[in-house]
């Protein structure tokens, strides 16, 4: 049973990722200038090198054919140049998503531990002063655009009281040998040189995009906790467990949590994709090395091969990351594995 | 809890009045919903209000703080920017930009959304699931990403950004949609309208969309919040409005160079930008609210 789900996820995971690739490949068509360049990232120059990309790209077959050898290449790893730099598209990405994930994913931890507490406790004291504190925070949180709520932070933390660095993720008096592209792992993998320091740097670096990218998800969590939460709390069983005696406490602890917080678990991997346009805009205020960061940089410069391997990669990430939150709800949530096919 | 009513009074009133009555009681709302309304107002008649032009400017006066300032001047309420233009008119003509512009947008959205919802909600099968597919494959492409593509695509410039906002939030509206037909298909009062010997396009009219309006019109307000963010970000990025236009995310990169020397420039369309979400989203909350004890009636 669990298997068949699984399964149908991969066939799902297979489907998506196809029909993403052809998206890529349509571009380069769409994109202005020259379709061939647009794929390899090298500018034609002359007749020689074109008739040679045209062999190696069979540009002059059918578009199916095309789509065929971009597959083959995107799979072996040529995903052709950067207009801007000469250098693989591959290698940036390679080296630059990391940085990205890494803020992602620290934002992520972040607004768990913050937002699913916030929403339970206001759930709990559902319309007293703390959920009205909460929520009214909440909103104010929401409504707050990313780039504006950086230069605030900028402008209090960094240069009026000078606690934390404005940008990049590391001071440059250390040098880190970079072996995951995770900084704070690479600085463990090297023993914490500098008697730690280099990692009390790195952290410093992080505290403020953190900061900025944690703000949406958090208010997104709690307020997609508390309305579970309060959802649950309506329910018979709830009820019933009240005219047994229990008190509030061990009402929430043994039976509204359990029940409120699986749909969170979904709510967790959908949040991805904002994540990822929030951290782009972070990114760029922070000059923070990230992928975000660069695709915006390559739209500048007019480098499409760069765009579409950074849109291919970003949004293969997030399909995976929405695929392996659905199954860990699945895992824990039987309930949901009998869904209809093809059901979003 | 308690869901009785000591008195029960008969309330026979329009679904729309008791609607109203029940938002009127939500002061955080009705407040949004007049912050809201001075910014539509502002946006339709921003350049009749101004004082000044937009880009008129006054060499004698630049960089004047705002008038509460003791350097300030009360010829320049908001004060000027380093070119000397006044700030207070660029912000009111912003509303039209950044404001009137994303009610358009998601206007647009909410026209193309309702009915390709529609019918990905009516359509079953094969169809069905390959629409459902599509679209999740667009919803785990992120929004500004989508957005920059499509600019690559038709090149910078203002309307360029509210196409391409349209289309990045498209996804997550024909999503919605689609999810509130499909709920108000499987219910028996629709059956037994099918029974009767409804078609689909009576179904559709008569009895799916007065029940779900209101809805819409909460999504309606999630997207314009969603609209506003986008267009400001990508003003703010330089990939949407271009410099002169006074959006008010394009005004907040245009004098990012001026943080140290004139805060207020860069401190104030922020504000007006957070003013709008917060009152499209308070809005939208208390809508929410509103359809939610309604139903609980």
């Amino acid at each position: 049973m669990i298997f068949d789900y699984i399964l149908r996820r991969i066939g799902l995971l297979i489907f998506m990722t196809l029909v993403l690739s052809i998206f890529t490949f349509s571009l380069a068509y769409m994109f202005p200038g020259e379709p061939l360049s647009n794929l390899s990232g090298i500018p034609s120059s002359n007749f020689t090198q074109q008739n040679v990309l045209e062999e190696r790209y069979l540009y002059n077959s059918n578009y199916f054919i095309q789509y065929l050898a971009f597959l083959g290449r995107i799979i072996q790893g040529d995903w052709g140049v950067s207009f801007a730099s000469g250098d693989s598209v591959f290698t940036h990405i390679m080296t630059l998503l990391p940085a990205t994930l890494e803020l992602c994913l620290y934002a992520l931890i972040v607004s768990i531990f913050v937002g699913v507490p916030a929403g339970i406790i206001g759930s709990a004291y559902y319309k007293r002063w703390p959920d009205k504190l909460i929520n009214s925070t909440t909103i104010v949180g929401y409504s707050m655009p990313v780039f504006w709520l950086a230069l605030l932070l900028i402008m209090t933390f960094s240069l009026k009281l000078g606690w934390f660095p404005m940008s990049g993720r590391m001071g440059l008096l250390y040098e880190i040998p970079s072996s995951t592209g995770f900084i704070l792992i690479d600085i463990a993998l090297a023993g914490f040189p500098y008697k730690g320091m280099a990692f009390l740097d790195a952290l410093h670096h992080l505290t403020l995009p953190t900061i900025v990218l944690a703000m949406y998800p958090t208010t997104v969590l709690v307020r997609f906790t508390r309305e579970s939460m309060l959802r649950i709390m309506d329910q018979s069983f709830i009820k019933t467990a009240r005219a047994k005696g229990l008190n509030r406490y061990q009402l929430i602890k043994r039976h509204a949590l359990r029940n409120a917080l699986l749909p969170v678990i979904k709510q967790i991997g959908l949040q991805f994709s904002t994540l990822i346009t929030l951290a782009m805009i972070t990114e760029v205020i922070f000059s923070w090395p990230g992928i975000g960061r660069w695709l915006i940089d390559s739209i500048y410069q007019r480098d499409f091969p760069a765009i579409q391997g950074g849109l291919m990669a970003v949004s293969l990430f997030v399909i995976l990351a929405t695929i392996i939150a659905e199954l860990t709800y699945t895992l824990f949530d039987p309930l949901s594995r009998n869904q209809a096919h093809g059901k979003v | 809890m308690a869901k009785f009513k000591v008195f029960s009074e008969e309330s026979n009133k329009s679904p729309l009045t008791r609607f109203w009555r029940k938002f009127k009681t939500n002061h955080p709302a009705l407040v949004g919903l007049w912050i809201f309304m001075a910014f539509a107002l502002l946006a339709a008649s921003a350049p009749f209000l101004a004082p000044y032009g937009v880009n008129q400017q006054h060499s004698d006066a630049l960089l004047i703080p705002p008038s509460w300032r003791e350097m300030g001047d009360v010829r320049f309420i908001l004060g000027t920017d380093d070119l000397g233009r006044d700030v207070l008119s660029r912000l009111m003509n912003g509303a039209t930009y950044t404001f009137g512009l994303s009610v358009v947008a998601a206007l647009l959205t909410t026209l193309i959304g309702v009915l390709v919802g529609t019918f990905a909600g009516i359509s079953h099968g094969l169809r069905s699931s390959f629409l459902n597919h599509l679209l999740d494959i667009t919803l785990s492409i992120p929004s500004l990403l989508l957005a920059i593509i499509i600019i690559a695509v038709l090149g910078p410039g203002l309307m360029n950004t509210v196409w391409a906002i349209i289309l990045a939030l498209l996804p997550q509206f024909i999503h919605s949609i689609r999810n509130l037909i499909v709920d108000e298909l499987n219910k028996d009062y629709i059956t037994a309208f099918k029974l009767d010997g409804a078609s689909k396009w009576h179904i559709i009219s008569r009895g799916i969309f007065p029940n779900i309006y209101e809805h819409i019109v909460v999504i309606f307000t999630m997207a314009l919040s969603t609209a506003i963010l986008d267009i400001s970000a990508l003003g703010f990025l330089k990939l949407g409005a271009q410099p002169p236009t006074t959006e008010w995310g394009a005004i907040l990169a245009e004098n990012l160079g001026l943080i140290y020397l004139a805060p207020w420039t860069v401190a104030l369309p922020g504000v007006l930008l957070f003013l709008a979400v917060l009152s499209t989203n308070l809005v939208g909350d208390g809508l929410r609210q509103v359809l939610k004890e309604r139903k609980a009636d």
